[in-house]
């Protein structure tokens, strides 16, 4: 397929998975599903979106429902890991962090 | 898992969804999950998953901003 590579050029991002490979070793945002969000360095990947990352912060958004009104709060949760594995099927978004 | 019915039917064919999808490529495109959420961006590259890379992405949740990213993978298996 040569096709491919004409099309690609100079842009390093030929499938979108290249843009995942490009975040290797450097942090990346993460959106997972059940709103949750983390921030880490990323160490490994495949090509299911199972991620290895480092010094990870975990954001967990918790929705708190008041009974006395009908607003409902939004809660942020943080957490702290050294080292985290991610199964790929929980992943929506991965971003370059700028 | 969806397979090219034949090579003869190129990736730039637009007569089919990732022909279509291939087409598009650089243009700026609308892409809202199932969630509802909604991202806005120049679609950058896309896979035989679905898998799509966005570059200026803007992030939608009820219509309202949310977050900007600079360049964006979505993984194929959320709409």
């Amino acid at each position: 397929m040569a096709e491919a590579e004409e099309a690609g050029g100079a842009n390093p991002v030929n499938e979108p998975l290249d843009l995942v490979r490009l975040s290797l070793n450097e942090v990346v945002f993460v959106k997972l599903r059940g709103d949750r969000e983390l921030k880490g360095r990323l160490h490994a990947y495949d090509s299911h979106c199972n991620l290895v990352l480092g010094e990870v912060e975990e954001t967990v958004y918790v929705v708190d429902e008041e009974e006395d009104n009908d607003e409902d709060n939004v809660r942020t949760v943080k957490k702290q890991s050294e080292m985290l594995f991610v199964r790929g099927d929980s992943v929506v978004l991965i971003s370059p962090q700028q | 898992m969806s397979a090219p019915a034949a090579a003869s039917n190129g990736a730039a064919d637009a007569r089919d969804p990732s022909g279509f999808l291939s087409e598009i490529i650089g243009a700026p495109v609308t892409v809202k999950l199932n969630s509802g959420v909604v991202y806005k961006g120049e679609l950058q590259s896309v896979d035989g998953y679905m898998n799509i890379a966005l570059e200026q992405t803007k992030e939608y949740v009820d219509g309202k901003m949310r977050r900007n990213y600079g360049d964006a993978f979505v993984r194929g298996n959320n709409g």
